[in-house]
């Protein structure tokens, strides 16, 4: 199959300055991959670069003809004097109608909160809406930037669990960035280590055992990922009676 | 019924209000109370224009606000301090236009209905320049509004959905300028921002959508435009200030409905 997006030679700066340099990067249908690295490595700026709002200064990036893109912001301050029900958030810019806002709501697992006003949402409540935002466009491909900032423990691994199942069912490849090294790795098909270029990139296991990332986040990391390896390196297959929530 | 002086201020301040209000909305939305103030107080550098070359007062306050506008969204944009910023701009753009002003011969006496508005003497002609602005506001800012809206809430999230951000911006930048143009015979160049912000903050408790936030708003704005023009020819107050006024006292009472309601 061919890609979905492909980078030539990349390069990006954020207010003057160079953030990433030179990058080749290719994304393949129903892949996930994790963008890791310190914060100023240019991770985000990639996520902006390819969805279009940030032009490069060098290189190209090319999209499959009419790829269809859904994107999970970092944050969304939402100010307090804008009064706005989920309902709404999911009708804009486009009008697209009660039944398929319940649907996406299904499918981010935050059903019934059409009516609630955007303010008065927990945070992962407020995450799982802008994913159901995302997924109205029926994406190819998901983006997600840092989605898990500000939640709990619990409450990102919920949200990843989230990912994987909406992965499942629609097919979409996954591109995240995210600081929750451990979870996000082991559920990735591939991880792009990036400081200012890209360090290195791999299988989870390659990545986690490259010097170039153990120069950037030490060892310890390396245990985590074992640790959580070990209760998900396994398949299910159809007939599973067990979810990964148990292991966790 | 034209010829009447209270009825042609009537319909100004109308025309005023109702185009302002959903505006003023966008404007509390993003949080651009200082960026309205400093484009409204560059209004009065158009006067000054105006007068210098024998412009319609209307043409210079709108080129004027429209360059000010221009120039505070492409400095806020690039992550200036911009709240310093603005306060400077505010405050430099009042200051030289008073001082611009001051250089033109025998405009001294008007300077007081330039910053406080004259409303009574609106003419047949101002109506006509009044109602065609705001009705070029409202039609704008309706024909953008999802588009706004969602580029209100994230640039990037507007942007994966193929809407411009910075369009946008221009958009609404057009707007605010227009609106300065013709609110400053209703209201005066110190008011103009009052005349955004105050009614949409006012309308804040009552709504639970934003169209609805911004109809209530307009409902909120159009009250205070007729009630302050009762009022100060009752009292003989100045108009502008009269009108701010009221708005500004509905508003307290609707924080204070919202407050007791909790």
């Amino acid at each position: 199959m061919s890609a979905l997006l492909r980078t030539s030679d990349l390069s990006l700066a954020y207010q003057g300055r160079t953030v990433l340099r030179g990058v080749n990067f290719t994304l393949n249908p129903g892949e996930i991959v994790t963008i890791v690295g310190p914060n100023g490595s240019g991770k985000s700026s990639l996520l902006r670069a390819l969805i279009g709002a940030l032009t490069p200064v060098r290189g190209k990036i090319t999209r499959k003809r009419g790829l269809k893109i859904g994107y999970v912001p970092q944050s969304l301050v939402i100010d307090p004097t804008l009064p706005l029900t989920v309902g709404r958030f999911l009708n804009l810019p486009r009008r697209i109608g009660a039944a398929q806002v319940a649907e996406a709501l299904q499918e981010a697992g935050v059903p019934d909160l059409a009516d609630h006003q955007m303010t008065a949402l927990s945070g992962g409540q407020f995450q799982r809406v802008l994913l159901a935002r995302a997924l109205l466009s029926a994406p190819e491909l998901l983006i997600l930037d840092e989605a898990t900032q500000g939640l709990d423990q619990p409450g990102a691994a919920g949200f990843y669990r989230q990912i994987e199942a909406v992965r499942r069912q629609k097919g979409c490849a996954v591109l995240m960035v995210s600081h929750d090294l451990h979870v996000v790795m082991a559920a990735s098909d591939r991880v792009l280590c990036l400081n200012g270029h890209i360090c290195c990139e791999g299988t989870p296991e390659i990545v986690a055992s490259a010097p170039e990332y153990r120069a950037l986040f030490g060892t310890g990391t390396q245990g985590a990922l074992a640790l959580y390896r070990h209760e998900h390196s396994h398949s299910h297959g159809p007939d599973c009676d067990h979810s990964h929530e148990a292991a966790e | 019924m034209l010829g009447d002086f209270l009825v042609r201020a009537a319909l100004a301040g109308l025309g005023v209000a109702i185009a302002a209000a959903p505006l003023g909305c966008f404007v509390v939305w993003r949080r651009m109370a200082y960026f309205g103030d400093a484009t409204s107080h560059a209004a009065i550098l158009g006067v000054a224009l105006a007068l210098a070359i024998d412009l319609p007062i209307f043409g210079g306050v709108l080129v004027i606000a429209l360059l000010m506008a221009l120039l505070l969204s492409l400095l806020t944009g690039r992550g200036v301090g911009s709240d310093a910023l603005l306060g400077v701009l505010a405050h430099a753009a009042l200051a030289f236009g008073l001082v611009a002003v001051s250089f033109l011969p025998n405009v001294r006496v008007d300077l007081l209905s330039y910053l406080v508005g004259d409303i009574l003497a609106v003419s047949k002609g101002d109506l006509l320049i009044i109602w065609g602005g705001a009705l070029a506001v409202l039609g704008l800012v309706a024909w953008r509004w999802s588009a706004l809206l969602s580029s209100t809430l994230s640039p990037d999230m507007a942007r994966a959905s193929d809407v411009d951000p910075k369009r946008e911006q221009l958009v609404l930048t057009l707007a605010l300028a227009i609106t300065v143009a013709v609110a400053i015979k209703v209201v005066g160049a110190l008011l103009i921002a009052a005349l955004l912000i105050i009614p949409a903050a006012a309308a804040r408790p009552l709504a639970r959508a934003p169209e609805t936030m911004a109809v209530i708003a307009a409902l909120i704005g159009a009250a205070s435009a007729l009630g302050g023009l009762l009022v100060s020819f009752a009292l003989d107050t100045p108009t502008g200030p009269t009108i701010v006024s009221l708005a500004a006292v509905i508003f307290a009472s609707t924080q204070t409905m919202r407050a007791l309601q909790r």
